[in-house]
């Protein structure tokens, strides 16, 4: 028997991924480099088949606020964009967290600041994983390594946003988004019925019953007693996300002296630099964070306590690092390395890193 | 004679509709808004929506609007109500969607998802309270407010070489080919009360059909924000908005 297995960009993957799941909107703009998704989705035209409703919008700003009314109505909701669309969305962003709205977003990072580049680039971790819009709020954030997971991260990506009310990112960048691999997609899901969605999510708007008071999505309260309330449920649904939903894969760490921690396209080039390490009788192994948020701190402190010192890999100046510096709490040194501006490290850059402030 | 007997349900000439519930408001006496969430509850009740109807509020004075009339809401951010309603209609083809909107939000934040909802002839209704003011916040010039108007931000009454016109965004919207119903109306005597209903009702009525946008803006009054009683505030209106904001259909197909 055939698998039904395909080569295709991470971005089309995404949208036949979201096809497949039974989303019930798309809203978007075009920016480089993940207007494949909108196209994808224009070229497959769903509303035929499944009913999907895809729509461009006339800004990122718009597009996020569709998804808001979507997800309010407890439908699929989704949209993608880039590092700067992405920024515009933050308000948008802030308001589903606030309002517990469950959604899903693909951030298909270039470059910044600014206009920046189109390159691939990982300078928005903080952005996504710190709350880049106003208010103490979290997104669940997968970061996918290849083609399989983009496909496979829209389905995890819209569970746990439903399982937990709260928006989900999924954060990949120009290298993931762009090249071509093989995938195995997931098997159609039909589009829930509207009765299945008024059962699964009680608080959506669609509609008074009898049965019912009004259903209201807001993420205001003037009574700041009350809004203290609010952000206590928050935080706690945030500190069971943080016990229950952490994700991340080891290779080679069980005998390693020395830790690359990377996500995304990051951790693929580690995977080379490892090998080339132990090419060279340096016992390297690799943490690979999935769930950016929820953080995998706890695996990494236990690591402290077994290796001489971590690399973290990232393509910005550093800024999961400081995270990993957090886990690791002093125990062994953490240092970090990282291309900028779209420049995309090389596995022998990653390993003479390795050597120059790590083994010495 | 005792008044119980002559409140009675046989002498029943008026009550509130039953979809406005028995929260306060916390508008301003005189205040056009009120009049507006009356009319809205009375037309949904009349169409027998209430099931169907999903409402969007705006920020701004109407940001409360959803504890007043018993339907699903939805609280927009800033200006981005139709935003909101265009997912929630054609996700939802089927029911009635409308969004609340004053000047501020609809007329200078939100004016490209306006104008770009209109544009696409999403199937909505969008009532548009245009008091020339920002109320909530505290009386601040807003896009709408009139050549020389004062407000806190224009205290020396708007200078339009220097802040601009008045945008008579309902115009703009009028032209677009996606809006089937661009009205102005107003609710301070009981004749436009009953004409600023009609409109909403075919505004809603269209958003079933399927005809594309309509928008109803409301010329109101804010004596808050105006510094005036109400009853100087709807004389004021009628002498100072009217000419700019002229009452009546500026498109009805």
């Amino acid at each position: 028997m055939t698998e039904d297995v395909t080569l295709m960009k991470g971005n089309e993957a995404v949208a036949y991924a979201a096809i497949r799941y039974g989303v019930d909107g798309y809203f978007g703009y075009p920016i480089t480099p993940q207007s494949e998704i909108i196209e994808t989705l224009m070229e497959a035209a769903p509303w035929k088949t499944t009913g999907m409703v895809v729509l461009q919008a006339e800004s990122e700003v718009a597009a996020i606020n569709m998804v808001y009314g979507g997800a309010a109505c407890g439908k699929y909701s989704m949209t993608s964009s880039s590092s700067p669309g992405i920024s515009l969305k933050q308000e948008g962003i802030s308001y589903l967290a606030g309002a517990e709205l469950p959604c899903l977003i693909v951030n298909v990072q270039r470059g910044g600041p600014g206009l920046g580049t189109i390159q691939p680039s990982q300078s928005d971790y903080f952005q996504t994983v710190k709350g880049g819009g106003h208010g103490d709020y979290r997104l669940i954030t997968l970061a996918p390594n290849s083609v399989q997971e983009m496909a496979d991260f829209v389905s995890l990506g819209f569970d746990l946003a439903f399982k937990y009310r709260n928006p989900a990112m999924i954060l990949t960048d120009g290298v993931i988004g762009q090249m071509m691999e093989k995938v195995k997609l997931p098997e159609y899901q039909r589009r829930r019925t509207e009765q299945e969605i008024r059962e699964q999510c009680p608080w959506a708007t669609l509609g008074k019953t009898k049965e019912r008071g009004p259903n209201i999505i807001t993420s205001l309260e003037l009574d700041a007693a009350l809004m203290e309330k609010n952000n206590e449920r928050f935080q706690a649904k945030y500190r069971v996300i943080e016990q229950e939903e952490v994700r991340y894969q080891e290779i080679e760490c069980e005998d390693a002296d020395y830790l690359l921690v990377a996500f995304g396209s990051a951790a693929r080039i580690c995977q080379k630099a490892k090998d080339l390490a132990r090419e060279e009788g340096i016992k390297v192994g690799l943490l690979r964070p999935i769930t950016l948020w929820p953080f995998p701190g706890k695996i990494l402190n236990e690591y402290a306590g077994k290796v001489k010192g971590m690399l973290t890999v990232e393509l910005n100046a550093g800024q999961m690092v400081e995270d990993v510096r957090l886990a690791v709490n002093g125990k062994v040194p953490v240092e970090h390395y990282g291309r900028l501006g779209g420049i995309v490290p090389t596995p022998d850059g990653v390993l003479d890193a390795l050597k120059e402030k790590i083994v010495k | 004679m005792d008044i119980s007997s002559i409140v009675s349900p046989e002498n029943l000439v008026y009550a509130k509709p039953e979809i406005m519930n028995d929260n306060h408001m916390h508008y301003c006496p005189g205040c056009s808004h009120g009049v507006v969430h009356k009319i809205i509850a009375e037309v949904i009740k009349e169409l027998d929506l209430q099931e169907k109807t999903i409402g969007i509020a705006p920020v701004g004075c109407a940001v409360f609007a959803y504890k007043y009339l018993d339907i699903d809401w939805q609280e927009a951010a800033h200006g981005r109500a139709p935003a909101l309603a265009t997912a929630v209609k054609r996700l939802n083809p089927d029911k009635m969607v409308f969004t609340y909107q004053g000047d501020g939000d609809l007329a200078a934040i939100g004016t490209a998802e306006t104008i770009h909802a209109a544009n696409r002839g999403e199937n909505i209704a969008i009532v548009f309270i245009n008091n020339g003011i920002y109320g909530m916040t505290g009386g601040q010039m807003a896009p709408t407010t009139l050549s020389k108007m004062v407000t806190s931000t224009s205290p020396d009454g708007r200078d339009v070489q220097m802040m601009g016109n008045p945008l008579k965004i309902l115009d703009l919207l009028a032209l677009l080919d996606g809006v089937c119903l661009a009205t102005r109306v107003s609710v301070h005597t009981a004749a436009a009360v009953k004409k600023a209903r009609r409109m909403v009702k075919q505004a809603f009525e269209n958003a079933m059909a399927g005809k594309g946008t309509s928008i109803v803006e409301v010329v109101s009054t804010c004596n808050s924000g105006w510094k005036m009683t109400p009853a100087d505030a709807n004389n004021w209106m009628v002498e100072n908005m009217f000419p700019v904001f002229p009452i009546g259909d500026l498109k009805n197909i």
